[in-house]
């Protein structure tokens, strides 16, 4: 209770004294460690020789003799860097071609006034409401139709517009002042100029927000990249993962497969650690993804 | 150009008037052409994949094939019966509300937890909530695959640390009773770092001086929770049970890695029947049905949801 003591001092002094937070605050000590568990166990699998046999592969202390024989073999058996190219390009793809888009909308609702704004702003609301995800089916169906069926164009395409990304950047051009824009107009600027020199780089925080939200879900995304992709060296990561776990845990080989899981999920962690602040805030303004 | 519209005016104005409304609509129009032309981009998309997504879904909901060969066959309703019908679909929707109720109430409520203990700032409570977050950022198959190994039978690490604690060592994933819970802990743990940055926003609202006066009045922390902290998170609970229903729906990846739905359905979840009828089964008939039945039961949640967020200030 002496640390939790140490770890409070800075608490409000009204709560200082009382038993039931700081029981609060160690319960939450205790689970945020449990929730280190399976990343715990995989860096130590990762690390153990095979040697160790089955028997020690739940041991979460690390092994004296740590090798990098599990990274060599998935490194191997799996095809990662082709995995990682196509994840890089389906996640940049679909951000460039976003930014186009949300900016041109947004700006459209933020600045503009047309005919009906009102009914077209719902129709970009209903799509928060679809949920895209549930349109797998249909979806699919026009990829085929598209020709795109098997391409990376085709995992891409259902996401270049984003009803989020556009009521983002609709509110930060909103909060921009209108005299900026005033002074481009005398000065001749035409509309796409006013949005490329003044909206943009005042908006450029919105656009990281966006761009962590939407780099971070189509990173992870898994069934829709399943269904479209056919070809073994079109898969992006995360189906890659799911063919090689199904692989190793034929041969028991769970060293492999933490190794494996590591290696997808190091760029993520490593990106999180460094840029800690600005995830969480992007997060909590995403919201509604 | 605002400088060329008096010299127009006369003209309008000596117009019969059908004419005028008529001149108003067309020079409305052709200001509203810039927006447009902004919009066009994000409208093409939007209509090839949710609007006429959810058109095809509906059509094709009322035709079947006999074989997956054979031609389309109008049906009407005989598909939605047909799922309705299927007890793998209605096993399916009571495991995912299981799931949905399930994973939503530990995973809120632990998040509630996490952001009453970390709502200070410091190094400590910065180090713990990025402990609790890591798990959302990484992908649902990449949890699964380290959970493949906790849940192992007899050496996994579940059974190696507490399997002496139980009577017997269950079959975490294969058996028929259990499968569902064992996933469910993988979403909890998953999701419960998420919402507790809703919450730990939420609690900014949370004025410091009147905690300090009910504390002086002799309120103790549970009467402070009750009556300031749990009225002030209101819209907050409301919003985050929102996106804990629309994650029961759409977070699937896990059923596919580690179950596939078994053993005996007993981990098939909606979206996971959707995408067997459309894909192992051919059946887009009874896919697009299944899909317009969960597609209709979640907007009538998302309306009600908004509707309510509507009339709340601010937020996340």
């Amino acid at each position: 209770m002496k640390l939790i003591d140490a770890l409070y001092k800075d608490a409000p002094l009204a709560t200082r004294n009382e038993i039931t937070p700081k029981l609060g605050f160690l319960l939450t000590i205790l689970l945020a460690l449990a929730w280190l568990i399976p990343f715990l166990w995989m860096g130590v699998a990762t690390l153990r020789p095979s040697s160790d046999g089955i028997n020690l592969m739940a041991e979460l202390m690390p092994s004296l003799k740590p090798t990098l024989d599990n990274i060599r073999d998935a490194w191997e058996i799996g095809d990662f860097p082709r995995y990682f190219l196509n994840t890089t390009i389906i996640c940049t793809g679909i951000l460039l071609v976003q930014f186009v888009t949300i900016t041109l909308a947004g700006f459209a609702f933020a600045r503009l006034d047309f005919a009906g704004k009102t009914p077209i702003f719902y129709l970009f609301l209903m799509q928060l409401m679809l949920v895209p995800v549930l349109l797998i089916v249909p979806n699919l169906s026009l990829v085929v139709q598209l020709g795109l069926y098997d391409t990376l164009a085709g995992v891409m395409m259902p996401f270049f517009a984003s009803a989020f990304g556009t009521f983002l950047m609709r509110q930060a051009f909103e909060a921009i002042p209108t005299e900026l824009e005033d002074a481009a107009l005398i000065d001749g600027a035409s509309l796409i100029q006013r949005i490329r020199h003044i909206y943009v780089p005042l908006s450029l925080p919105s656009f990281s927000a966006f761009a962590i939200i939407s780099v971070t879900s189509h990173w992870n995304d898994f069934l829709w990249p399943l269904m479209v992709i056919n070809s073994p060296d079109k898969r992006p990561l995360t189906v890659g993962l799911s063919v090689f776990t199904k692989t190793a845990e034929g041969t028991q080989d769970w060293g492999t497969i933490a190794a494996g899981t590591l290696m997808v999920i190091a760029p993520l962690l490593v990106t999180f650690l460094i840029f800690q602040k600005r995830f969480i805030s992007s997060f909590v303004t995403s919201g509604i993804k | 150009m605002s400088l060329a519209e008096p010299a127009a005016l006369p003209v309008a104005a000596s117009a019969p008037p059908r004419l005028r409304v008529a001149k108003r609509f067309t020079s409305r129009l052709k200001a509203s052409l810039p927006a447009y032309l902004l919009l066009l981009p994000s409208l093409i998309f939007l209509a090839l994949f949710t609007y006429g997504a959810m058109g095809r879904v509906l059509i094709d909901a009322l035709y079947q094939r006999a074989t997956p060969k054979a031609p389309l066959r109008f049906v009407g309703l005989e598909n939605i019966g047909a799922v309705l019908g299927d007890p793998a679909f209605t096993g399916a929707v009571v495991n995912n509300l299981i799931y949905a109720v399930g994973t939503a109430i530990p995973s809120i409520g632990l998040a509630l937890l996490f952001a009453l203990a970390l709502a200070r700032t410091n190094v400590v409570t910065s180090a713990l909530r990025a402990a609790l977050f890591l798990p959302v950022l990484i992908p649902m198959v990449a949890a699964s695959a380290l959970f493949l190994f906790i849940f192992l039978p007899n050496v996994g690490l579940l059974d190696h640390y507490i399997g002496g604690l139980l009577p017997v060592l269950p079959n975490w994933l294969g058996d028929p009773d259990i499968a569902l819970y064992a996933i469910m802990i993988i979403t909890i743990w998953k999701n419960a770092g998420y919402y507790m940055l809703f919450f730990l926003a939420g609690l900014q609202a949370v004025p410091e001086d009147v905690m300090e006066a009910a504390h002086l009045d002799g309120a103790g922390p549970f009467m402070r929770l009750r009556y300031i902290i749990l009225p002030e998170l209101k819209p907050t609970f409301l919003f985050v049970i929102v996106i804990a229903t629309l994650n029961a729906v759409t977070q699937v990846d896990h059923v596919f890695v580690l179950t596939q739905g078994g053993p005996s359905n007993s981990t098939n979840l909606v979206l996971f029947y959707i995408y067997q009828q459309a894909v192992e089964h051919f059946d887009v008939g009874k896919a697009s049905a299944a899909t317009l039945l969960t597609l209709a039961a979640l907007m009538a949640l998302t309306a009600l949801s908004f509707r309510t967020m509507a009339n709340r200030e601010g937020g996340p």
